[in-house]
């Protein structure tokens, strides 16, 4: 299997290789931080103009999860655009593909830290959602159960061969997970930093994303 | 020949000097636009580049600064400025001279632009920057004379083509000025001249009388060098008998890696008895700047160094120069043994240590070439055009641009003579608006065009992020190693981040030629402790790894041609008749192939002489295609000389694969996907200004909002495969570390002409490149595998699979 899947506080769930979490029994479809218009921000605040191409790559690799799954819902953990301008400022042509993506599916926006409050396109706005043992919300709280967030950007280096492969990751214990940013031009946070490694339990998982979604223990 | 002012010619006298000739000659060419000077190192160069301006000073008062001095050395400047204190402060000339680099503090960077001394004294980045304030006209209005020192060495890097972008700048500011161009003995001077000079100026080459030969001999020692290897460790006994008999030696090693490995072999044959010092690029600036003290003050016999050693302040007392390991290049072996130079006129003393049995040769005939006067070098290519785009936008921080204006001046920069306009519109256009087929920053370019028709920055803060990224060495990612202390800790040096990535608690490694320990990694700073026991795992440093010449291969080739070898040692003239007796010797104008069976393979050795980056890249083709032809290649290595793959199928008609079309189809798909562009993309896009340097502070604050640079090559790649940085890219990888050029010269010369060799078992030559085999890195789909493989492991250990 590319995948891998584990029970999260009663609800079996499947990591996928592209960082997405898909849940079966529920058809929900969870990505984090997609962080739309990143290239657009930065451009603005006069910063480099990078390749304005950030938002379709992203769009291909989530329309690709959607298509082989066919989820019933979609729960975007929050900085799924990279700012408030960059909602509104939305190519018209990335929007009419997010709006294909969003026919005939129930879609959920959670606020996040960079696109606090609902933005101009359709779908569910909430500061957080909860559905049957888990809640979705962007950042963890250190004291829940059962919480899927975002956030973080988690990231795990593994020396293989004395070369270091360096890969965006899902975290996960016996109470939570964090996803791994799905946006294209998303930098990590290292696993071992000590934010995380106060938040995740002892025996914490890391899942490496890539062609394969790869477990390895999170403290090596 | 002009007349030396009186009162200087007394104090040449007072001092026990002569002018030199070129000395004179500079003097009497004072007023020429462009003067090259070349001169062997002592000869007294530098002076000689600043008596004219002396000399004038000394006659007129000037206004404002009347001359610029820049070396591609920061220390350099520093020592500039001791040195002519000693003939201003002798004849009380009325001359402030001043110098600014990157250490230069805030307040006197501030004062020199309000009031500029009459010399100053600065590096290419410095300058770079003080030209992308909009006081530049002022500040260098009523320049006279810019000298630029080591301009052999400037010309080889990208910080060469921003330097001749400056002066095309300083020109249109102060025109009418002098330029003079301070140069070690190169194989192309008018190349260089024509680099140096503004279009369509002429420019006077002098030559400095070039000393006696020196003295080179290749090293004798009791036990044969080993078949492979680099370390010439073997030699270490021989060459301390040498440093003991020499005042000051300079022992060059190719490496930072080896210089780390080869300086703690010494010291331990050393018995602590000679003073030695270690310099490297990865050591902390305060521990270099430690041993060149020593240096300076004559208390140590000898310095292990690398490359940053080339260049340099004279140390008038080294009588000895050292080369372990071949030597690659002829004119840098040249440069090398030119800083042994205590006396002007005596001939400089060097001696080489091949590392292993094919070094003898090389070292034999490098040695031939120097004596013969043969020197080599690539000419130099068009301008690059990530270099031009970083200058429109200093153009655009100055107080902008008009297009018409600017293409003119930097049409006046010899690399950027042959420029087209397409080419600059290309360049302005991907400064203004990124340059992307989809056209996506309108509304939030970074340079827009005001009705007056000038380029300025859309919004003027920019100016800020784009002068912290000026210059055009891009650093690989490296990571302070400090003791660990309650304190702040003793800096030792820096490890590249991929290596530190490696580390776990507990391993050793070796730093400034000890052994220490890796405890933690914090706030980007590695904490290391001393540990005098262990064997340590060597840092890896990314310190170029230089392919031989071009001149210096083919010498090779010609040597191993000759019927016997009376001039090599007895051990490596046995292994090439050997070699002649089972196989044949490759030569210039056609291709050996050997196979033969060794362990249960098959094996092919390509004796093609073109350097290791072409090689490598011919390997990485040649088994692609020896794959699609059905003969399961399985690996390869590539030396300087040779590449030898191994595989289940005995190769068959050899020739087949040498036919450029096959090649350079090959390389085309090859190319998109490897991690050679994404390097090259990395350098190129920095300094075009697209991804920001990775600044200390910056990188502390902001890990989580930083990227790959790789996620914006694969984002290109897959989008706009077009775009400009693509074209630049490709074009520097080519040039850089594919090496197909030499690729090329190799299939030019051997025309078609394809020997194979079927011999009855491993042959003398290919014997060393067998025991390579096994330091092949793994890449590709093999990582997907390995990770896995790790993976699992680490699970199992850790109990949780």
């Amino acid at each position: 299997m590319r995948t891998y899947e584990f029970s999260l506080n009663g609800a079996h769930l499947t990591a996928l290789p592209s960082g997405a979490l898909w849940w079966a029994q529920t058809g929900i479809l969870c990505v984090s931080d997609l962080h739309f218009g990143k290239s657009q921000r930065i451009a603005r605040r006069g910063g480099s103009m990078l390749p304005p191409y950030d938002n379709r790559e992203t769009l291909a690799r989530l329309e690709a999860d959607i298509l082989t799954r066919n989820p019933q819902t979609i729960v975007c953990l929050g900085d799924s655009f990279d700012d408030l301008a960059a909602a509104e400022e939305l190519d018209p042509s990335d929007e009419r593909w997010l709006t294909c993506l969003m026919a005939g599916r129930k879609w959920i926006w959670i606020e996040g830290n960079h696109d606090p409050g609902p933005v101009g396109i359709g779908g569910t706005h909430l500061q957080q959602l909860k559905s049957g043992p888990l809640v979705f919300r962007h950042i963890a709280d250190p004291d829940a159960t059962g919480e899927v967030s975002g956030h973080f950007h988690p990231k795990t280096s593994v020396t293989v061969k004395g070369r270091t492969v360096s890969r965006p990751c899902f975290l996960l214990d016996d109470r939570r997970m964090v996803l791994p940013a799905f946006g294209t031009y998303t930098g990590g946070l290292r696993s071992d930093a000590a934010v995380l490694r106060e938040l995740m339990a002892a025996g914490a998982l890391s899942v490496l994303t890539g062609k394969k979604a790869q477990p390895v223990p999170m403290r090596l | 020949m002009p007349d030396l002012p009186a009162n200087f010619a007394a104090w040449f006298a007072r001092k026990g000097w002569e002018l030199h000739p070129h000395q004179a000659d500079l003097l009497a060419y004072a007023t020429e636009p462009a003067t090259l000077l070349i001169a062997p190192t002592g000869g007294g160069k530098t002076l000689a580049g600043f008596l004219p301006t002396l000399v004038e000073l000394a006659a007129t008062p000037h206004k404002g600064m009347h001359t610029l001095y820049v070396s591609p050395l920061k220390a350099l400047t520093a020592d500039i400025r001791r040195n002519l204190g000693s003939p201003i402060t002798d004849l009380g000339l009325p001359i402030r001279v001043e110098d600014r680099t990157g250490d230069t503090s805030y307040t006197k960077r501030q004062r020199q632009r309000a009031d500029p001394p009459d010399i100053l004294l600065t590096t290419p980045e410095s300058l770079a920057l003080l030209l992308s304030y909009p006081d530049a006209p002022r500040i260098f209005a009523g320049l006279q004379r810019v000298i630029v020192d080591e301009i052999h060495a400037l010309a080889e890097s990208k910080r060469g083509d921003q330097m001749m972008l400056c002066l095309a700048r300083l020109e249109s500011l102060a025109p009418g000025l002098r330029r003079v161009g301070l140069s070690a003995t190169v194989e192309d001077p008018e190349g260089l001249a024509a680099f140096m000079a503004s279009t369509g100026t002429p420019c006077r080459i002098l030559h400095a009388d070039p000393g006696p030969d020196p003295d080179i001999e290749i090293l004798d020692t009791i036990a044969a060098p080993p078949w492979n290897g680099a370390g010439a460790h073997y030699a270490i006994p021989e060459i301390l008998e040498r440093v003991k008999k020499a005042k000051t030696t300079l022992i060059f090693i190719n490496t930072r890696a080896q210089a780390e490995l080869f300086f703690r072999a010494i010291w331990m044959a050393n018995d602590g008895v000679l003073p030695i010092g270690l310099h490297h690029g990865s050591l902390s600036r305060e521990v270099r700047d430690r041993v060149e003290a020593a240096m300076v003050a004559g208390e140590l016999r000898a310095i292990v160094c690398t490359g940053t050693l080339d260049l340099g302040i004279d140390w008038g007392n080294v009588d000895l120069v050292i080369q372990v390991g071949a030597p690659k290049n002829i004119k840098r072996l040249v440069q090398r043994i030119g800083r042994a130079n205590h006396r002007y006129n005596a001939p400089s003393r060097a001696i080489l240590v091949p590392a292993n049995r094919f070094e003898v040769v090389e070292c034999r005939a490098a040695l031939e070439a120097v004596y013969a006067r043969e020197l080599d070098g690539d000419p130099r290519g068009p301008g690059p055009r990530d270099v031009l785009c970083q200058h429109i936008l200093i153009a655009a921080c100055s107080g902008g641009f008009d297009t018409e204006t600017l293409f003119g001046e930097i049409r006046n920069a010899g690399p950027y003579h042959d420029i087209t306009r397409q080419d600059f519109d290309d360049c302005v256009d991907f400064c203004a608006t990124g340059g992307y087929a989809l056209k996506a920053y309108d509304k939030w370019q970074r340079l827009k065009r005001g009705s007056d028709g000038i380029w300025a920055l859309r919004d003027p803060r920019a100016a800020q992020s784009i002068r912290m990224n000026l210059g055009t060495i891009v650093d690989t990612e490296t990571l302070a190693v400090r003791l660990k202390s309650r304190g702040s800790g003793r800096p030792l040096g820096e490890i590249e981040e991929s290596f530190a990535a490696t580390l776990t608690p507990g391993d050793t490694f070796l730093i400034g030629g000890e052994v220490v320990t890796y405890h933690s990694l914090r706030e980007m700073t590695v904490q290391v402790t001393r540990e005098s026991t262990k064997k340590p795992k060597i840092a890896v440093f990314s310190g170029t790894k230089f392919a031989t010449s071009t001149v210096l291969s083919h010498r090779v080739l010609d040597k191993l041609q000759a019927p016997d070898w009376p001039d090599l040692p007895r051990h490596t003239s046995d292994w090439l008749h050997h070699q002649r007796t089972i196989s044949r010797m490759p030569t210039r104008d056609r291709l050996l192939v050997e196979s033969f069976q060794a362990d249960s393979r098959e094996f092919t050795c390509i004796y093609g002489f073109a350097g290791r980056n072409a090689l490598q890249t011919l390997g990485l083709l040649l088994t692609k295609r020896m794959e699609f032809a059905g003969l399961n290649p399985l690996g390869f290595v590539s030396t300087d000389y040779a590449l030898l793959i191994w595989g289940l199928e005995q190769m068959t008609d050899p020739a087949r694969f040498f036919v450029r079309e096959g090649l350079a189809e090959g390389l085309e798909t090859w190319l998109a996907g490897n991690a050679v562009m994404k390097r090259s993309f990395r350098n190129v896009a920095t300094i075009a200004g697209l991804i920001e340097k990775n600044l200390p502070g910056r990188r502390k604050s902001g890990r989580q909002a930083t990227f790959s640079s790789d996620i914006l090559y694969d984002t290109l790649l897959k989008h706009d495969p077009d775009h400009l940085l693509m074209r630049l890219t490709r074009l520097e990888a080519m040039r850089g570390l594919v090496d197909f050029a030499r690729i090329e010269e190799m299939l030019d010369r051997i025309g078609g002409k394809v020997d194979h060799v079927i011999a009855p078992h491993v042959t003398p030559l290919a014997a060393p490149l067998l025991l390579e085999i096994g330091k092949v890195p793994i890449r590709g789909a093999a990582e997907e595998h390995l990770l896995a493989e790790a993976a699992e492991q680490m699970m199992a250990a850790a109990g949780l699979a």
